[in-house]
């Protein structure tokens, strides 16, 4: 039996979203114009005026807002209230170098607690559940907002944060941690640790919400295999507010974005014009119900494609698909788009681990691809020629994938840096930019 | 009449041997033979030691990729010719070797050749018809 957080807006009928985000986003539009002179200069510059939007049909006559403009803005320009209504702020990890500040007033967190909470008790939290949160805390959303999100629940909360896999381990066993929370890379690694420690036995865990980063079916049917569990993903952003923007449900094939707060668009990169559900393009978010940090027509930089196929769960609102790359994820190399997410689906398909490093670089003015994959017991073999031939059946397999040659580096095992944060997939040594 | 090989994956870049022998070194294993075959980027090391199981099970705590396979030690007269007879024997039978390494001990005028072919059993027959004889492990525990 499917469960739900909010069944009356989770499950509620297309018109009556509608009804809702027609009537928040016209009010959101008066709002930023009235309070946000950053905005309200970019609709001005295109003779744009909240009277224009009439409902969610007139969105796309509104500017976008981008990356670039979160940090031109930097910190209070897109402040929608004044700073003694916020209560918190988070901030992206700014890898990048381009660090973002959202802001936050009580009630914008209650709601994205709440979202998350959807999330939870779409993996089957209840409050007799153990949540074990290793997002990070602090100013990444991960931790903060499963934190929140078991509150809302009722589940006992463990707020453990990411690292120390010793003890992750020891909480997991001895507290019975019943969902788990955290990167997807990291819960690979924990289930490799657990194993290892021949802990399998004692841990009581039956799902797990895995994101912030990007992960393939294979990396789940792997995590779900190892740890007995089923793994749900869910997606979010700072910029919109966390984790919980859109979460999957039973039926594991997209992920179901809260539309009462959040309008999602499908665009055309190049050329900004949206493009309709089952389309693939970038995702544009508008914050409908945002107080502190309310931000229209973000675009996201995510690919993805909207479905508004009927869910076999009985949730109504939209699904996006898993993010098929980021434009800024996206590798170009000899000319070719390469995304990390394509290499990793020729490694589990050949039996090799996840943890892998994709290594760019430019020789004699010419682009080389080199992907450094970790040796396992499985995959050695006491015969060169055995372990040519699977080197040779693997660059193969990327070339087919790609269209173009990539190197094969096989290196020892646990050699290659697994972050317990976020994992560095790709090191560009061109330095183009 | 097969004796137990270890072969561990080392990656192909300095220290990386000498991490190896280093752990070989802290727990007392003995090698009687060991060949080492490399590419640019990976080397695979391949050992005959006292103890194989040892071997392989520290080797494993201490983080190396390394698996057991059953290989041939085969006694020859460490004469001109000695290894000659050893291989036509197999040659004749059409076995190939996939690989193979040398060595001797104390033991006067014999040296040991270590052969992995494909099928054990059917180079076992082909040298032993020749008056070749593999070793068990036990025999060779005892040079």
């Amino acid at each position: 039996m499917e469960r739900y957080y909010q069944p009356e807006i989770e499950c509620a009928s297309q018109d009556q979203i509608r009804a809702w985000q027609d009537e928040r986003l016209v009010k959101q539009v008066k709002n930023v114009y009235d309070h946000v002179e950053y905005y309200r200069n970019k609709m001005k510059e295109i003779g744009v005026e909240p009277g224009d939007i009439k409902s969610r049909d007139d969105l796309y006559k509104l500017p976008f807002l981008t990356k670039e403009d979160l940090r031109t803005a930097y910190p209070y320009g897109l402040l929608a209230r004044p700073l003694s209504d916020c209560v918190r702020i988070q901030s992206t990890s700014g890898t990048t170098g381009r660090r973002v500040v959202a802001f936050y007033t009580q009630h914008d967190i209650d709601l994205w607690d709440e979202c998350c909470a959807r999330a939870i008790v779409a993996a089957g939290g209840t409050k007799e559940d153990v949540v074990h949160v290793c997002y990070g805390y602090g100013l990444f959303t991960g931790g903060p907002g499963l934190n929140g999100g078991s509150h809302k629940v009722g589940s006992l909360t463990l707020p453990m944060s990411s690292g120390n896999t010793e003890r992750q381990i020891q909480f997991m066993t001895d507290l019975g941690s019943t969902i788990l929370c955290c990167t997807p890379s990291y819960a690979a690694y924990l289930a490799e640790s657990i194993i290892e420690r021949g802990v399998r036995d004692q841990i009581k865990l039956k799902a797990g919400i895995f994101g912030a980063e990007a992960w393939t079916e294979e990396m789940r049917h792997d995590i779900e295999e190892k740890l007995g569990i089923k793994a749900y993903d869910i997606y979010g952003l700072t910029e919109i507010s966390g984790p919980g923007v859109s979460f999957e449900c039973s039926e594991q094939t997209g992920m179901h974005i809260n539309e009462d707060h959040f309008i999602a668009e499908i665009i055309d990169p190049i050329t900004g014009e949206v493009l309709p559900d089952g389309q693939k393009g970038e995702l544009v978010f508008t914050s409908i119900t945002k107080e502190a940090f309310p931000l229209l027509r973000y675009r996201t930089r995510d690919i993805c494609v909207l479905s508004r196929e009927k869910c076999s769960c009985g949730r109504t609102h939209v699904k996006m698909s898993k993010p098929m790359g980021r434009s800024d994820d996206m590798l170009i190399v000899k000319g070719v788009n390469v995304f990390p997410s394509q290499i990793e689906t020729v490694l589990m398909n050949k039996g090799y681990p996840a943890n892998y490093q994709i290594i760019v670089d430019r020789v004699n003015n010419s682009d080389t691809i080199e992907v450094q994959v970790e040796m396992t017991p499985e995959m050695f073999s006491d015969s060169l020629k055995q372990m040519s031939e699977r080197e040779k059946e693997l660059v193969n397999a990327l070339k087919a994938m790609l269209g173009i040659y990539a190197k094969v580096k096989l290196v020892a095992p646990k050699t290659i840096a697994r972050s317990e944060g976020k994992a560095v997939r790709v090191v560009d040594k061109r330095h183009l930019y | 009449m097969t004796v137990r090989q270890i072969s561990i994956f080392l990656e192909n870049s300095p220290g990386k041997l000498q991490e190896l022998t280093n752990v070989l070194e802290k727990y007392s294993i003995n090698m009687q033979a060991l060949s080492l075959a490399e590419t640019t980027d990976f080397g695979i090391i391949r050992l005959i030691v006292d103890d194989p199981y040892k071997a392989s099970t520290v080797l494993k705590e201490e983080g190396y990729i390394c698996s057991m396979t059953k290989v041939l030690a085969v006694e020859i007269p460490d004469n001109p010719g000695g290894l000659a007879g050893a291989i036509r024997a197999l040659g004749d039978n059409g076995i190939n070797i996939e690989y193979m390494y040398a060595f001797i001990t104390k033991k006067k005028d014999v040296a040991y050749v270590i052969f992995r072919v494909e099928d054990n059993e059917k180079a076992i027959k082909a040298l032993t018809s020749r008056k070749y004889r593999p070793m068990c492990q036990d025999e060779l525990n005892q040079m």
